[in-house]
């Protein structure tokens, strides 16, 4: 009897959730058919039948949250086998128990939550944080500073209708209208320009790239028109845009999908370059781009956007410029940002089970660095590693090293090292491309190595 | 027109005299492009353009002295010294530069006219590009977005025939200008931008179309450079008796000078007097330029950002 397995619907998909069921058992099926509703971390997809039948079980429940990529959900029974009753098989069982309280109304973009937000958070005290992803967050920084400062809209690729391509814009259309929230035409190079002009002329564009990788094409106006105006005027113009969207690998994507800008951008003086880990930092840093009188560029990534963090309620900002200590240490001190400072946190966890008790540093924003933090944790641990994912020549990695050459020589107890990706095009085949990337275990090495362990 | 003339000869012999360094572009020759166009503005609208701009500036009403002396790199210059003949702004004057790169000013343009519509101002931007700057691929990403979102925005092709050293019709296989909004539904005009009468006409007709919300325009004008691309072009693609026979027949200064005197607006003795201020002027500012001291070495670090992170 043919079952149907959860598809992946994008590349980075490992799970989903089975919104609404279209079909109960005993239906009969053609081909084509939409069977169900599957809710992504990026968009709800319709699931089609590929063969007709009846259907004969539902094996995973409507609303059930979480159901892993290649999880058996439903069996059809072709023509053949049509006799088969619908007095189904074991796990049908399953289907009595709903997880999740009340999930499928996702079609409304607007109305504010997602499904984390639905479930409330209860070991939480209300009014503090809420546990939110990081793609919430970013979602809800834009909101609060477009109902703030009516100088402020977003445009991008599939930012409106769409309602973002990774799904970040969701709901801005329909509480900021399309004068607010505007799809463009794919056309970086002119529409990173008329962003630039349009903060030129006094307003606050917030440009949303698909991927930094297509910001290739508007890297001119980044950097000829945004960063460098405020100087060449000599004071005179300002040019407050914010330009986001995912940097880095994602996943099985390619070499041309797949790149860290970071290195590149935070060479650049005139520019603003964030790249925050967790989806507090994410919300606080870009209400705090978005309120910058400067270009700010701001490095997300699509690895990170399903993931959740608590979130502190309210006006939360987090200042520009500042490092943050995601765990205190002692015995060696790991520098990341982005997604790579996950990877030095996990490091973190088996250097403990070593006695090796490692701080982790997440830089947060990239251009201007704070290197005091740096330099201080240095100073108690006289120990160092940076990790990035990205590749490792001319990088923030080699940045860090240098300076702590320049200003913290005599706090080395041994040589900095750094672990990042491999220094080639990121390949496509799965084995290589984890060979590829960075790694935990590397992390590990390199601190053990610096602790003489 | 007799400023900017007066003003980018002198501006000619200061940099043979080393006194400006760098690449430096002049108008002479094009003025009535940017004279006529102007005339149609207000205090309000947006102008913006590429890196040949000290006539825009001074069209826009800015100080002859503040222009000659970010030419020369001095303190008191437009941009504190620090933009140089390229890199020229004045915000208060409406005027967006002065921006280096081929064409970047076609998109940054159409956002000026964005955030008009954004603001509901009523007011209008005008970008000025080249007959090069008019193959770059952004200059028709503008114009798709322009059209498709109706902005305020004039563009204006200052066709003088020569991309550097490569004429239109080497590097364009329309080489009619005015067409290249067509496939974008932006209409088109050309104008003889030698003529100042008829570029205030057409600037006219163009302001009231943009201004009434019809979307962009497009107006190509048909003008020439006499000098080299840069002061540094010998100029040795087209013959000096192409350029001569251009001044004789069709510069714009001659052109409107014959006109006045004809109509009786003016007699000889008061258009000798217009010249001899205007003289008086650039000399003057040229003096300032060369007298007036350096940005001061601690002005190396400011301006890179406004906020304290």
């Amino acid at each position: 009897m043919p079952q149907i397995l959860l598809p992946a619907m994008s590349p980075t998909m490992e799970e989903g959730t089975l919104a609404k069921w279209l079909v109960a058992v005993g239906d009969v099926v053609k081909p084509g058919d939409v069977i169900a509703e599957i809710e992504t971390d990026k968009a709800t997809m319709e699931l089609e039948a590929d063969d007709g039948g009846t259907v004969t079980a539902l094996l995973v429940a409507g609303g059930s949250e979480g159901v892993k990529v290649g999880t058996p959900i439903i069996t059809i029974a072709g023509e053949d086998e049509a006799e088969t009753p619908a007095a189904a098989p074991a796990p049908k069982a399953t289907m009595e128990e709903p997880k999740a309280v009340s999930l499928p109304e996702r079609e409304t973009p607007g109305d504010d939550n997602a499904p984390v937000a639905a479930a409330p958070a209860p070991d939480i005290a209300p009014g503090t944080t809420r546990r939110q992803t990081v793609r919430e967050a970013l979602r809800d920084a834009m909101a609060e500073e477009m109902r703030t400062d009516q100088t402020v809209f977003v445009m991008g690729e599939e930012v409106a209708e769409y309602q973002g391509a990774y799904k970040v814009t969701q709901g801005l259309l329909e509480e900021f209208g399309g004068s607010r929230v505007i799809d463009t035409p794919i056309t970086e190079y002119g529409f990173a320009g008329l962003g630039t002009g349009a903060a030129m002329g006094g307003l606050k564009p917030i440009v949303e790239f698909m991927t930094f990788n297509f910001a290739m094409q508007a890297i001119d106006h980044i950097i000829n028109s945004a960063a460098k105006t405020l100087y060449m005027s000599g004071g005179q113009m300002r040019c407050p845009i914010v330009f986001r969207g995912p940097n880095g690998a994602a996943s099985r994507v390619g070499a041309q999908h797949s790149q860290n800008y970071g290195p590149w951008y935070a060479s650049v003086p005139g520019l603003i370059v964030l790249a925050p880990y967790s989806a507090d930092d994410a919300k606080g840093l870009l209400k705090a781009a978005i309120r910058s009188p400067d270009p700010v560029v701001f490095l997300e990534n699509e690895l990170l956007y399903g993931q959740s963090f608590d979130v502190p309620e309210g006006d939360h900002v987090v200042p520009i410029g500042k490092a943050r200590i995601v765990k205190a240490g002692t015995d060696v001190t790991l520098v990341s940002y982005s997604i790579g400072v996950g990877v030095a946190l996990q490091a973190a966890e088996t250097l403990a089970g070593l006695g090796i008790n490692a701080e982790v540093i997440d830089l947060r924003t990239l251009r201007p660095m704070d290197t005091a933090t740096v330099l201080a944790s240095l100073k108690k641990t006289n120990r160092m590693v940076v990790v990035e994912e990205g590749w490792p020549t001319c990088s923030i990695a080699s940045e860090i090293m240098a300076v702590v050459m320049e200003k913290g020589f005599d706090d080395l107890d041994a040589p900095v090292l750094r672990v990042t990706n491999v220094d080639v095009p990121l390949p496509y085949a799965a084995n290589l491309e984890k060979a590829a990337l960075l790694k935990a275990e590397d992390v590990v090495t390199a601190a053990r190595a610096v602790c003489y362990k | 027109m007799v400023l900017i003339r007066r003003f980018e000869e002198r501006a000619g012999q200061l940099y043979g005299m080393g006194q400006i360094g760098g690449f430096c572009h002049l108008y002479i020759g094009q003025e009535a492009v940017v004279v006529g166009l102007q005339a149609e503005l207000i205090k309000g609208d947006s102008i913006i353009t590429g890196y040949r701009d000290h006539g825009h500036m001074l069209a826009c009403g800015i100080s002859s002295k503040a222009v000659m002396a970010e030419l020369t790199g001095r303190a008191a210059g437009i941009s504190g010294g620090k933009g140089g003949s390229m890199h020229m702004f004045s915000v208060e004057h409406g005027f967006f530069g002065g921006h280096g790169i081929v064409a970047a000013q076609v998109p940054l343009g159409a956002g000026l006219g964005f955030a008009h519509k954004y603001k509901g101002d009523g007011h209008i931007a005008v970008t000025y590009f080249g007959d090069g700057a008019s193959n770059q691929g952004q200059v028709y990403e503008s114009f798709n977005m322009a059209e498709l979102w109706k902005l305020p925005v004039i563009f204006v092709i200052e066709n003088n025939q020569y991309a550097m050293g490569t004429s239109v019709n080497r590097a364009s296989s329309e080489d009619q200008l005015y067409r290249r909004g067509e496939s974008f539904r932006v209409p088109g005009l050309q104008v003889d931008g030698m003529d100042v009468l008829a570029v205030r006409g057409a600037a006219k007709l163009a302001v009231e179309w943009v201004r009434g919300g019809n979307g962009p325009l497009l107006l190509e004008m048909k003008t020439y450079r006499y000098r080299g691309h840069s002061m540094s072009d010998p100029a040795k693609y087209r013959s000096r008796d192409e350029v001569q026979a251009m001044r004789e027949k069709s510069d714009p200064i001659e052109g409107l000078k014959k006109l006045i005197l004809e109509a009786g607006h003016a007699d000889e003795a008061a258009l000798k007097a217009i010249d001899r201020d205007v003289r008086d002027e650039v000399a003057e500012a040229a003096d300032f330029a060369l007298e007036t001291p350096e940005p001061a070495l601690a002005e190396l670090h400011t301006d890179v950002l406004l906020g304290t992170y």
